[in-house]
């Protein structure tokens, strides 16, 4: 598709150079990332190598025991092959303490509060390692809302973040990332066969099409259906991503002075950096 | 008259002015020992660019230390960077100034400031209201900052002024990423400071910094751009360089007898139909 292919080169020059700087204005040599086995965290890992030298990099794969086993094999390939430091470790032992309290909870609870428990060890880990984390979301899963909220969600930067999940596999091919990987279905493994599209009842190829078209481009829902876009499929869409701002946004602030610190008191990010 | 200008794109450092300041002194200094005549720096070389409530912070006046510091530099070799200036009245600009024998010889205030997308001027700084050549060592100048290049009428009205040479000092940040091998911000501007020249006969220095600040990179790309739209230097993207050129007065005379677009302007017409576009419009 025409408007989402990118000069992989350009691109990957500017996203290395935004972990150096990002990373390296802090005061920090070193990052942390889960590595999943999927291809968000695998090109993850392959930029902040480019970007850091690999013995800066350190790469966790949090399974669960109901995890597809082929996530820890994959992610495991790509530690070897970019030579980074690698650990194993198991979020069981916490998982099921906790649910042994509740044992009712439903599978989406158990699935956010795995991502949630990957979240804590990421972020423990950095802090032994006087690192920052790099998270692995893409834009097709923060305008639709597909992430956990201060799961996957949280991270000092967002390397892909402004990446459709279209170009992440543009930029992974270019970037050498094992073709398995790239080609398998992404999942978030909640629950065995569980895929993203499964769930999200589209495709990637489709939606980003779409969200190229309705976000980037801001074209009516006219202008849309013109397209060849069915009003369903639009309305769908358009209607989640609407309702998923809310995990855009930092916790909203009851206003009563006169400077409040979300909407008042603006700095960046790199304030004195 | 032949100078040499050199255009340092530097990567400030978001609300240091100190550090900054220091950069600056040193690329001061680099340029007198390799004889440049004329510095430039980017747009906000002195505070960086996302300064949003900081910009009282970082705002200097005309008779702060850092300013005097310049002022003193400057009987050595021109100097024209951007700062954030502070007002008698206490109002704040985007501002670029330059300085030459010691002293003062011109602040523009940035007219266009852009609030739409990523950036959000309008509200942390006020509106200049002029766009005035003004005279150096080297001829007749203009300052535009960033947007107001992309406003054609202001190179129009410095170009009708006198100036053959326009500064442009910038924080272009990169976007528009596409299958090119340039960033579409990268193409519009080289498009414009191409035209820009080429159809006002003058030469155009344009300076961009590099860097992040909260994820947004800036791309450097910074050139000097011939009377005919010639690029004579080029920047390195997305990195920190220092580049340098000399400007000779014989080009700008072929370039005006070659293509003598300037000779012809009628401003008369021009001034006569835009009054009368301005009288018919509101009514």
């Amino acid at each position: 598709m025409q408007s989402l292919t990118v000069n992989t080169r350009l691109l990957q020059r500017i996203l290395v150079s935004f972990i150096q700087e990002e990373v390296g204005k802090f005061g920090f040599t070193k990052v942390v990332l889960g590595l999943s086995g999927g291809i968000d965290s695998a090109l993850v890992a392959f930029l902040a190598v480019a970007a850091m030298g690999a013995e800066n990099v350190y790469a966790y794969n949090l399974p669960y025991t109901t995890s597809n086993p082929d996530s820890e094999v994959h992610a495991r390939q790509i530690a070897k092959k970019l030579n980074v430091h690698y650990e194993v470790i198991s979020i069981a032992p916490m998982i099921d303490a906790y649910f042994a309290q509740f044992p009712d909870a439903d599978l989406g609870r158990r699935g956010n509060k795995m991502a949630r428990e990957r979240m804590t060890i990421l972020y423990d880990q950095s802090a032994h390692h006087s690192a920052l984390v790099l998270g692995a979301s893409n834009k097709s899963e923060l305008l639709l809302g597909y992430a956990t909220l201060y799961g996957d969600m949280a991270s000092a930067l967002h390397p892909i973040g402004d990446l459709y999940k279209t170009q992440v596999r543009l930029l992974a091919e270019e970037m050498g990332v094992p073709k398995v990987i790239i080609e398998k279905k992404s999942s978030p493994d909640f629950w065995p066969g569980q895929t993203d599209e499964g769930d999200l009842g589209f495709t990637y190829e489709a939606v980003d099409q779409l969200l190229y078209l309705m976000v980037d481009m801001r074209l009516s829902r006219e202008e849309l259906l013109d397209k060849g876009f069915s009003s369903v499929f639009v309305d769908q869409v358009y209607e989640k991503v609407k309702n998923m701002q809310f995990k855009r946004k930092p916790p909203i602030i009851a206003k009563v002075s006169t400077r409040t610190i979300d909407r008042d008191f603006k700095y960046a990010r790199d304030w004195g950096r | 008259m032949n100078f040499s200008v050199a255009l340092a794109q530097t990567n400030p450092k978001l609300g240091c002015v100190k550090e900054n300041l220091e950069v600056i002194l040193q690329k001061i200094d680099r340029a007198i020992q390799e004889g440049v005549s004329l510095i430039l720096f980017p747009e906000l070389a002195l505070t960086g660019y996302f300064l949003k409530d900081l910009v009282p912070e970082v705002a200097l006046t005309i008779s702060s230390p850092e300013i005097i510091k310049l002022k003193e530099a400057s009987k050595n070799i021109s100097i024209g960077l951007g700062f954030i200036e502070e007002s008698f009245g206490h109002q704040f600009f985007n501002a670029a100034i330059y300085f030459e024998g010691g002293e003062i010889t011109h602040i523009h205030r940035k007219v266009y400031l852009p609030t739409y997308g990523l950036f959000d001027e309008q509200r942390y700084v006020a509106q200049g209201n002029t766009f005035r050549a003004f005279d150096t060592r080297f001829g007749r100048m203009g300052f535009l900052l960033c947007e107001d290049m992309w406003h054609l009428p202001s190179s129009y009205i410095l170009a009708m002024d006198g100036a053959s040479t326009l500064l442009c000092l910038s924080s272009s940040p990169g976007r528009g990423l596409t299958s090119e091998e340039k960033l579409g911000a990268t193409d519009i501007w080289q498009k414009l400071v191409f035209t820009t020249a080429m159809f006002l006969n003058t030469r155009v220095v344009f300076c961009n910094r590099v860097g992040f600040e909260d994820g947004v990179h800036f791309w450097g790309g910074s050139e000097v751009v011939g009377p005919s739209g010639e690029p004579i230097v080029r920047g390195k993207m997305l990195e920190e360089d220092f580049i340098s050129a000399t400007l000779d007065e014989g080009s700008l005379r072929r370039a005006c007898i070659y293509s003598p677009l300037m000779r012809d302007e009628n401003l008369f017409i021009t001034m006569k139909e835009l009054h009368r576009v301005e009288r018919e419009r509101d009514r």
